[in-house]
């Protein structure tokens, strides 16, 4: 069984590579539509700006092979800005993003400007509905997370666990065989790694 | 809410762990790679290697430090020292650096912050500033003032407007390193901290004087920090990172405590 990490050109792969080896997920960094649709398991990971990852998506025919590997069945996991595009549309550039999970991405914006904007460190990832991917996750348990947008679901059934900064927000998210995280499982230590085991194991069932 | 993070810094010089006691005499302690895993083991929450030797063949051997820790550290790592330029940044990122710090280089020419960020994000650009205090004058308002080449040459720049320039200019974080307080053991420079996290609105990672626990503890609450950066504190066993975490989380900070 290998992975594909999709390559957009929208950060460092190669960490979500390393963390993938440790967990014995085999995995090959790859910007080929062809090798996506064929996939048997994809990681869409992304640090970056969503209207430029919008752009290389498109241009490579990734985009299409996302939604086409999504209706196909193929267990996919977003990361960060990797889940932020599988929503409808970004705050961030006014971007149409793809639109396997429906609802928007906001911008943090606070009425306590003493909060620092990346929300960036460990914070506490709350599961609030069962999900195999987040089967070892106890209380108090933290991930680390670098963002400054953040996913709205529309539908607050797609939503697994919440992380709180001011307010809270949703941090994980899916549907069928697609399953969004805002925080980066493969800097979150041991936990993250559990997290990726997890995926590994996965045969795409909604929960 | 976000945890305080504690950070520990490990120099390194032609690939081997160093600490330097203000910045003079630094002695070799260790294998970078095995202490970057003890301490991962032991809930440190980010590690920052920092490049003491930065001459163009060293350069080499940390990139190869880089990756070997990568490969096992599932955690951000930072590191700093030398860089200058956006393909030095990209190198290290390669090797599987989260965060680049830029520091005498982006003194000498400030739009390498611009370029650092635009190529690899401001959230992973650190500016590093070493500081040192001087009697307030007319060019040094704030009566600290930016030293760089590892605190040997003094630049006539006060260390507040260069923190605001450096935040202007795309830096995602600062370190706040005290040359005065560097390897003395005797605390953190608080106000100097202080006044640059109410300043900023970008994380501050405190540096330098780290010798108790009490530091860490008066830094975080009363200097604002958002991080603290400590060494030889535990390089040389005193502390371990998980008894300093248990102890500040005793005392009422958010730490992360499961790992």
């Amino acid at each position: 069984m290998t992975a594909i990490i999709i390559d957009y050109d929208a950060g460092n792969l190669r960490s979500v590579a390393r963390a993938c080896a440790e967990v014995g997920l085999s995995a090959k960094i790859s910007a080929d539509w062809r090798e996506v649709e064929k996939a048997e398991r994809i990681i869409f990971p992304g640090v970056g700006a969503a209207p430029s990852a919008m752009r290389s998506l498109k241009g490579a025919g990734l985009d299409r092979a996302l939604i086409e590997a999504f209706q196909a069945g193929t267990p996919t996991l977003g990361i960060c800005l990797g889940l932020q595009i599988s929503l409808d549309h970004s705050e961030e550039g006014g971007t149409p993003t793809l639109g396997l999970i429906s609802g928007r991405v906001a911008r943090f914006d606070f009425s306590d400007q003493s909060l620092k904007v990346p929300h960036m460190g460990w914070n506490e990832v709350r599961v609030t509905r069962a999900h195999a991917l987040l089967e070892e996750i106890e209380p108090g348990d933290e991930f680390y997370f670098v963002h400054s947008y953040f996913p709205r679901p529309s539908d607050a059934s797609v939503v697994y666990a919440e992380t709180a900064y001011e307010d809270d927000f949703c941090c994980a998210l899916g549907t069928d065989n697609y399953f969004g995280v805002q925080f980066h499982p493969e800097k979150s230590g041991r936990v993250g790694l559990r997290l990726l085991e997890k995926f590994a194991a996965w045969g795409g069932e909604a929960c | 809410m976000l945890s305080k993070r504690l950070i520990v810094c490990l120099d390194v010089r032609d690939g081997k762990l160093a600490k330097s006691i203000k910045f003079i005499n630094t002695k070799d302690i260790g294998d970078p790679v095995e202490k970057a895993r003890e301490y991962y083991f032991d809930g440190i929450d980010e590690l920052v290697f920092y490049d003491i030797t930065a001459s163009s063949e060293a350069r080499r051997i940390m990139l190869d430090v880089v990756e070997a820790v990568a490969a096992e550290v599932f955690i951000p790592l930072s590191v700093g020292g030398g860089i200058r330029s956006v393909a030095d940044a990209t190198d290290l990122r390669l090797a599987g650096a989260e965060k680049i710090n830029v520091n005498s280089a982006a003194v000498r020419r400030p739009e390498l912050i611009a370029e650092c960020a635009e190529a690899i994000g401001s959230q992973n650009l650190v500016l590093s500033m070493d500081i040192r205090q001087v009697p307030q004058h007319a060019g040094c308002p704030s009566g600290y003032e930016i030293v760089i080449e590892g605190g040997r040459r003094p630049m006539r720049l006060d260390a507040l407007e260069w923190a605001l320039r450096g935040e202007q200019l795309g830096a995602g974080e600062l370190v706040v390193n005290s040359i005065d307080a560097d390897g003395t053991r005797d605390g953190y420079e608080i106000n100097l901290t202080r006044m640059l996290a109410e300043a900023v609105r970008i994380p501050v990672i405190a540096s330098g004087g780290a010798g108790k626990p009490e530091h860490l503890l008066e830094v975080l609450e009363t200097g604002k920090a958002d991080a603290a950066l400590v060494a030889s504190m535990v390089h040389y066993g005193d502390y371990r990172v998980s008894g300093l975490k248990r102890w500040l989380h005793e005392r009422g900070v958010k730490m992360r405590m499961s790992w």
